[in-house]
């Protein structure tokens, strides 16, 4: 057993499940609290991408970038709640579902028309382009600061839900709607506060991974699947199940990439198991949530009150 | 009532002029992506494209070419769809294009079930060099084992005893790992197939820290498009760089190296890649297809563009053969087969199953004389190579 692997990979895992983990805590709360499917919130993680690439084109500041680019992102959210999302809360859900595949087009095309096909690179300063040593493993710089990155505002957001009135409120919602309204809570504010905060976050996760892969069109629909797998496995509305669900795909995603063809290679013969393996792992995160559908439909951690 | 008449006269004209003119032009459709972010190799097919028609001023001998591009999306059931499109309702002479081998292989039937020409300007599967080659499917790019082929001859060349393999998990990244494997004498210590598609895995933390930990003295790898861009970022920031070499087919192309220069990786600046094509070949297609393109669109052209400006002055020859006599099927075919242009690769022939006989080139990447970073050619690694699936091909 090669340990040093195992902790790398058990690492990527995290990094994964914390990137997830930004883009599927908006999407739960926004589910959970406005009863509101939006499809389009992989559209703020590439907006956030390309908000930051620009900046970082223009001033060549990393950090500008981020900066601006949150702010950029939380703009373009607010926006979207005020003109669009909250015409429609009272809708069908199939409304909604038609109305943010819609924006998704009408975003990519956006970007498509601003920026041009052929996507962004993001460039590092030169000190998180490099590798850290710590014994004898050796990580890539920019991962760990995912990482980093990733559990702060994982801890920020924990402590904004569980300390905070705005949080009591949250919570509150996510748990029974109507009597958080039937109280006299300024509801049209707080449903604007927690779509544009989860805009802000899935702009931060396309922020953060866009350095490595690359900004562009259509990069948040991919990965939008697989935060609503983690909303679902989690519980619709709990952040902390989006946190749990997050971390536990992360690591069977990243795991069974790593040591999969390995296991099958015990009971097939190698040419088999190198055929099967990408297949099946590609496959392991939605049979874990067709099980968790069959077995405990209300997620894996619901939020209070949820049965 | 003489109003009347001259009315109808007009119309019946017009009906008839439209009817001539119809008759009186080629008809290409082609197929590439155009959406999605595989789209910025579609944009570079089209550009290519675009400059061919503008070098032919339109015009295959005495006919007008009509174009009509088509997008895929990156999947073979909408690739099928449009090209079905293209079969029936445009009722296109050729059918160009395709650069997954997969959508190829969904469309290839519809083509071909209707008597029509297709020219694949870039996927090369082995499947349609082989079982399936066919009397109308010709190519202007590769089989896809060929450019593995070269890479794994350079490496035995150059005395490298173990690599990891890296490809994407569909029809050609199986061509590609197969065709290295054909041809490399050393040890392969570990491969890893990813997730391919318009939800591509771009993210290859788990497989690096693999491929590392193989202690493999090169990584052969095949991401063509924006997966080539993030899989050479995340071999930098692995620390792989000077641990272990690097060789790519259709990764470091003309597409992926502006990029790679705005993110500042140098660390790809002398790596290695085979490729039937280069934008430096002398000769005097290329250099006018290469310095007009970079003087119109400000970039250099990527062998994908190279192939389809390729495939227009392969069907522009066939044309004109006939004298422009579309009709004369057989006479076509042959036209084309005889690859009777100049193509901007240099000459080639076609063997049997209508796939090149090309030379395959060692190519490095270095900086012009205006710093943009590009290919060069080193030298020749496989000389008139014909695709090892020729001779299961019944024809």
């Amino acid at each position: 057993m090669d340990w040093n692997l195992l902790i790398t990979q058990l690492l990527n895992g995290l990094q994964l499940g914390l990137l997830l983990f930004l883009l599927a805590s908006g999407l739960t709360l926004i589910f959970g609290i406005m009863d509101f499917i939006n499809l389009s919130h992989g559209s703020f993680y590439m907006i956030g991408a390309y908000f930051c690439g620009t900046v970082v084109a223009k001033t060549g500041s990393f950090l500008l970038g981020i900066l601006l680019g949150l702010v950029g992102v939380f703009v373009v959210g607010a926006l979207v709640e005020w003109f669009i999302a909250r015409k429609l809360y009272r809708a069908d859900h199939l409304d909604h579902v038609l109305v943010t595949f819609g924006l998704i087009l009408i975003f990519d095309t956006l970007v498509h028309i601003i920026w041009g096909a052929s996507g962004m690179a993001i460039p590092l300063p030169d000190s998180l382009n490099g590798q850290v040593s710590i014994g004898s493993l050796v990580l890539p710089s920019y991962r760990l600061l995912i990482i980093g990155c990733g559990l702060l505002v994982a801890g920020l957001l924990y402590v904004l839900v569980v300390r905070t009135r705005l949080g009591m409120l949250i919570r509150a919602g996510a748990s029974n709607r109507t009597m958080v309204e039937a109280l006299g809570v300024n509801i049209n504010r707080l449903f604007l506060i927690v779509f544009a905060l989860g805009a802000t976050m899935a702009g931060f996760a396309g922020m953060l991974i866009a350095p490595i892969t690359e900004a562009s069109i259509g990069m948040g629909n991919d990965i939008i699947i697989i935060a609503f797998v983690v909303v679902i496995v989690g519980g619709i509305g709990s952040v902390k199940g989006a946190f749990y669900a997050a971390m536990i795909l992360g690591l069977i995603d990243t795991l069974s990439r790593s040591y999969l063809d390995l296991l099958l290679n015990l009971v097939m013969p190698v040419t088999y198991a190198e055929t099967a393996a990408p297949a099946l792992s590609a496959m392991l995160v939605y049979i874990l949530m067709a099980a968790v559908l069959a077995f405990r439909p209300q997620g894996l951690f619901p939020p209070a009150g949820v049965k | 009532m003489l109003t009347k008449t001259i009315r109808a006269t007009l119309i019946a004209s017009a009906i008839f002029a439209t009817g001539f003119a119809q008759a009186a032009s080629v008809k290409i459709g082609f197929i590439t992506t155009l959406t999605t972010p595989a789209a910025v190799i579609g944009e570079d097919m089209k550009n290519s494209v675009e400059l061919a028609m503008e070098h032919i001023g339109g015009k295959m001998g005495n006919l007008d070419v009509e174009l009509i591009m088509e997008d895929d999306g990156f999947k073979p059931d909408v690739g099928k769809q449009k090209t079905d499109k293209l079969v029936k309702q445009d009722d296109v002479d050729f059918v160009v294009g395709y650069i997954w081998s997969h959508v190829l292989l969904a469309s290839a039937k519809s083509v071909l079930d209707a008597d029509k020409f297709l020219i694949s300007a870039n996927a090369g599967p082995s499947q349609m060099a082989g079982e399936r080659c066919h009397k109308n499917f010709f190519s202007t790019s590769w089989q896809n084992d060929q450019t593995p082929m070269a890479l794994g001859e350079h490496l035995n060349q150059k005395g490298v005893k173990s690599i990891y393999v890296m490809a994407p998990n569909y029809a050609a990244g199986k061509d590609m790992v197969r065709g290295v494997e054909s041809t490399f004498k050393g040890k392969i210590l570990g491969k890893d197939m990813t997730k391919w598609g318009a939800d591509a895995q771009l993210d290859f933390s788990a497989e690096l820290a693999k491929a590392k930990a193989s202690g493999a003295e090169g990584i052969f790898v095949f991401y063509p498009g924006k997966a080539g861009g993030a899989f050479i970022k995340q071999y930098q920031q692995a620390g792989l760089q000077g641990q272990m070499d690097l060789y790519s087919v259709f990764t470091v192309d003309s597409i992926a190296l502006p990029k790679l220069q705005a993110a500042g990786l140098s660390g790809v600046l002398g790596s290695r890649n085979t490729q039937e094509w280069s934008p430096d070949i002398l000769n005097a297609a290329n250099q006018r297809f290469v310095g007009d393109y970079l003087k119109k669109y400000g970039k250099y052209p990527s062998f994908y563009g190279a192939q389809s400006y390729d495939a227009i002055m392969l069907i522009k020859s066939a044309v004109e053969k006939v004298g422009g006599n579309l009709k004369d099927k057989d006479a076509l075919r042959a036209a084309l087969k005889a690859a009777d242009f100049d193509s901007v690769r240099g000459r080639y022939s076609y063997g049997n199953n209508h796939m090149p006989i090309q030379n395959f080139y060692l190519r490095e990447v270095v900086a012009d004389d205006q710093g943009r970073w590009t290919t060069k050619i080193v030298s020749t690694v496989l000389t008139n190579h014909q695709d090892p699936y020729a001779s299961q091909c019944k024809m």
